[in-house]
């Protein structure tokens, strides 16, 4: 899927990453199968439980780039955390809005 | 003694297995240690395991680039973990249909905030105008909002920085504000940790349940999506004044 994915991009230009085109491309095939094989429901549950572990080596790449920001490291900072926190309000806040709003409650 | 150890340490510092292995042991050792503290927000596995693996790169003076091209099997495996997340997405399929509305207007309130905070927080705070834009993408997942920064004249390595600290900020404060504001369904955690943290949102957001990582998955490529049309379009609105 991700193989397509990728061959897909490639060839069409789409803007973008060829893993979500392969995502989508799984989730047609789940649509047209009507549900999800049992060995890839708990493939799938026990690898999306340690995501972390993946993002391990890209995340330390950051040392690269600490020199760069020795001039600006606090502004940057902050406006990293504190709208990473704006964020995560206005997103839950909103949506929780929205959703009581048509009295469809998902709980 | 020194001198074996040395040789020894020359010939494993040269092996992906050994990096495979360091990375590993070091986030079992980070997530053993968040469970032991029952949760405690800052000792995020990743955030451990991140500073501990820069850490010991510096420490031995290795490059961060000996360290990547060790450990390119678990980067590669970002891309069939992305595909993996239709099978939880498919779970969601029918509750998605209902929420629609609510999901899109969510995320377009998120999606302007994360962009317009990032920018206006820098410029209050004396930022140049290059940090305000690598800044501005950074809730965005890392591939796009790379893009989006060098398009609108960014700093792609500063974005990446942004990006990681903004994922791993975004996962920390989740639980605690949006408990505080009282808000405990999976779906809309769930949802404003993909919006906000991106994939690292989506990985915190599985630690604790599958609603809360579907919804997170998809808030996550939505957002991507947004940040890439909404970027441009609030800078040249900025422009206007």
């Amino acid at each position: 899927m991700q193989i397509l994915g990728v061959a897909i991009a490639r060839l069409t230009g789409v803007p973008l990453p060829g893993p979500l085109i392969g995502m989508l491309l799984l989730l047609a095939a789940l649509l047209l199968l009507g549900r999800v094989p049992q060995g890839m429901r708990d493939t799938c549950h026990h690898a999306l439980k340690h995501l972390m572990l993946l993002f391990i080596p890209p995340t330390a790449g950051i040392m690269l780039y600490l020199g760069p920001l020795e001039r600006e490291w606090i502004p940057f900072l902050v406006a990293c955390i504190v709208a990473a926190a704006l964020t995560l309000v206005v997103t839950g806040l909103t949506l929780r809005w929205m959703l009581r709003r048509d009295g469809k409650t998902t709980s | 003694m020194t001198g074996e150890l040395a040789a020894l340490w020359a010939a494993l510092a040269d092996t992906p297995i050994f990096w495979l292995s360091f990375t590993l042991v070091v986030y079992m050792g980070a997530a053993l240690l968040y469970q032991r503290s029952a949760g405690f927000p800052l000792l995020l596995p990743m955030l451990t395991a991140v500073v501990v693996v820069v850490g010991f790169l510096y420490a031995t003076g290795t490059p961060y680039t000996v360290y990547a091209e060790h450990t390119w099997f678990l980067q590669f495996l970002i891309g069939p973990a992305t595909v993996a997340l239709a099978v939880p997405l498919y779970g969601q399929l029918p509750r998605l249909r209902r929420m629609m509305a609510p999901v899109l207007v969510a995320l377009l309130a998120g999606s302007v905030t994360a962009i317009a905070s990032a920018i206006g927080i820098a410029w209050a705070m004396g930022a140049s105008l290059q940090t305000q834009m690598s800044l501005a993408p950074k809730s965005a997942t890392m591939p796009i909002a790379m893009e989006v920064a060098a398009l609108n004249g960014g700093l792609p390595s500063l974005t990446t920085v942004a990006v990681a600290i903004t994922g791993i900020a975004g996962a920390i404060m989740a639980t605690g504000l949006l408990s505080l504001l009282r808000i405990r369904d999976p779906a809309v955690t769930g949802f404003s940790l993909g919006v906000t943290a991106h994939a690292i949102g989506v990985a915190r957001a599985f630690q604790a349940n599958e609603t809360a990582g579907a919804l997170a998955a998809l808030g996550m490529g939505l957002n991507g999506i947004a940040t890439a049309v909404l970027v441009p379009l609030l800078i040249s609105l900025v422009a206007l004044f």
